[in-house]
């Protein structure tokens, strides 16, 4: 099976006032489709970078994205993106926020009975119908995620990227939108991309675990894959073999052999 | 389009004890209008500058009220201005009409010059908060422009136009398009990047993105500049009609200067201030119901 997405010796850095700075450096990596791969490493390492990179809302400096063949060299809707802060407009209801991509994307394609199914059908997804007619303010911060969520799944994308989804959650709330992005990908098979500092998180979700060193030039350090049959389950997992020694193994990588320094210029 | 599915039934309010039937969580259940808070609030807000006022009035009468008062008290502009703040609408021919009419001549003067004022100078901040360099460019000369008072452009436009209603309008747009122009290029430059980003994954073209995206994250900019320059452009007309003539309320006054009718010209001061204010409550009214959803 070829790679449906190739990330083929890339290399990033930013010029800023006459100071290049070498974000990352000879990233090689493909993904299979259907795949789910975690992107870990200490904050700063680029790992956000990478993700905009994939996303094509930044340029490679050197190297290339290939989707299915063809080079990633702007954004677009094949490659949905969750944002950290779930970046809903906030002057748009929940239906709204969701047909807005939904309309764009599928202008032509649908008709209008069928763009109003497909949102609903996504919101569904999240199980945030119920909340459609709410504006962002009014709904808490892990419902709008999952709006962000079924935004980008309503987009029909290639390729999922999900940038610290859980990030500014509380644990609770967290697990259950784990729990959801689980489901998703288990009914629909969609390919992911997820960053994340959460070693837990990652071991969880994922098929492969990417590791990246420290910047500046971070590349990937090492790439493990998780042999843990689907679907999981987070309480059995907990004392599971498996999932233990790929938990130590990550942690192993980001606290022994790559510790995060303060100040690493 | 769905408001039919999610109607809150407003008797389930009233209902007694719940009989193991699923009530709707709909809207929360609209409270009876409270006629004694509402009485309370207006007497608060109202009865404060009320007081004031008569205290002021009563001063105003006793300082004036001497024999060699330069300004008559508040006693002699009612007797000879009376009709004035009666008959805001009477029609005496030309020359000879009510405060109101004058107003609203005034006001249609202001919606056009500032009307024109709101839709460029929206286009032209967003164009300018678009661009780096043509905010670097444009801001400098802006700022330098805002301050040149309204009055010191009636020459130029007098010249330019070769009449005097045109150039009354020029005055408004060109005084009341700056604070627009200034705050429309914060407000977009402040457009969250999140949102550049939403637009860019959707592939938005531009006037999707003016109309989805900049307008409403920039909104609560604008109006605040529209805010300002409706200010501006009611201080400019009643500027520019003393020069220019016609049947406008800053005509008026000066007109009353002229034949030394004092009483009519502060009669017309307090419709001057009112028209103000109320143009500022509107604008700030219209801001309030279209951005209360982009907090």
């Amino acid at each position: 099976m070829s790679a449906y997405l190739k990330i083929d010796h890339v290399d990033k850095s930013f010029a800023r006032g006459g100071v290049d700075t070498h974000v990352l450096s000879n990233i090689t990596l493909t993904i299979d489709k259907g795949e789910f791969v975690s992107i870990i490493g200490h904050s700063g390492c680029g790992k956000s970078t990478l993700l905009n990179l994939v996303a094509g809302l930044t340029r490679v400096s050197a190297g290339a994205i290939l989707l299915e063949g063809r080079e990633v060299n702007e954004p677009g809707p094949e490659r949905a993106v969750v944002f950290q802060n779930h970046s809903l407009l906030p002057w748009l209801s929940v239906y709204e926020n969701v047909n807005l991509a939904v309309s764009k994307v599928f202008a032509g394609k649908k008709s209008r009975a069928e763009r109003h199914d497909w949102v609903m059908h996504n919101l569904d997804l999240v199980q945030m119908a119920h909340a459609k007619d709410k504006r962002p303010a009014e709904i808490s911060g892990g419902m709008k995620q999952r709006v962000g969520i079924a935004r980008a799944l309503s987009m029909e994308p290639k390729i999922l990227l999900l940038d610290e989804p859980f990030g500014a959650l509380d644990a609770l709330t967290r697990a259950h939108l784990q729990d959801a992005v689980m489901d998703i990908h288990a009914r629909l098979g969609n390919t992911m991309i997820m960053i994340t500092h959460d070693v837990d998180e990652a071991v969880l979700l994922s098929d492969r675990i990417v590791m990246m060193t420290n910047g500046p030039a971070a590349h990937i350090g090492e790439v493990l894959d998780v042999p843990i049959p689907r679907p999981r389950d987070r309480i059995a997992l907990a004392s599971d073999r498996s999932y233990l020694k790929c938990r130590e193994a990550v942690l192993k990588f980001l606290y022994e052999r790559h510790r995060f320094v303060e100040a690493a210029e | 389009m769905t408001a039919t599915a999610r109607k809150a039934p407003i008797e389930t309010v009233a209902r007694p004890a719940p009989s193991g039937k699923v009530v709707p969580l709909g809207r929360a259940p609209v409270s009876r209008i409270d006629l004694g808070r509402i009485a309370a609030n207006l007497a608060r807000n109202v009865i404060p500058p009320l007081v004031v006022l008569a205290v002021l009035l009563a001063i105003w009468q006793v300082s004036c009220s001497g024999a060699g008062a330069p300004l008559p008290p508040p006693s002699q502009i009612w007797a000879d201005s009376s009709d004035l703040i009666a008959q805001p609408f009477f029609n005496n021919g030309p020359q000879d009409i009510g405060l109101a009419w004058r107003v609203l001549i005034s006001l249609e003067r202001v919606s056009i010059g500032f009307g024109l004022a709101a839709i460029i100078g929206v286009a032209i901040g967003a164009l300018i908060g678009q661009s780096v360099w043509a905010m670097r460019g444009l801001d400098p000369i802006f700022q330098i422009l805002r301050t040149v008072p309204p009055l010191a452009w009636l020459p130029l436009s007098l010249a330019a136009f070769q009449d005097s209603k045109p150039s009354a309008i020029f005055v408004i747009f060109i005084t009341s398009i700056w604070p627009v122009i200034i705050n429309t290029a914060v407000g977009v430059r402040n457009i969250p990047e999140d949102y550049r980003n939403v637009a860019r994954v959707l592939r938005l073209n531009q006037l999707e993105f003016f109309l989805r995206i900049m307008l409403p994250a920039a909104a609560p900019y604008i109006f605040t500049g529209l805010r300002i320059g409706v200010g501006l452009s009611w201080l400019a007309i009643v500027a520019a009609e003393m020069l220019t003539g016609g049947v406008g309320i800053g005509f008026f006054i000066w007109d009353a200067w002229n034949s030394s009718r004092l009483s009519d010209i502060i009669v017309a001061l307090v419709y001057i201030g009112v028209t103000g204010f109320v143009l500022d409550k509107l604008v700030a009214f219209l801001g309030r119901v279209i951005t209360r959803t982009a907090a």
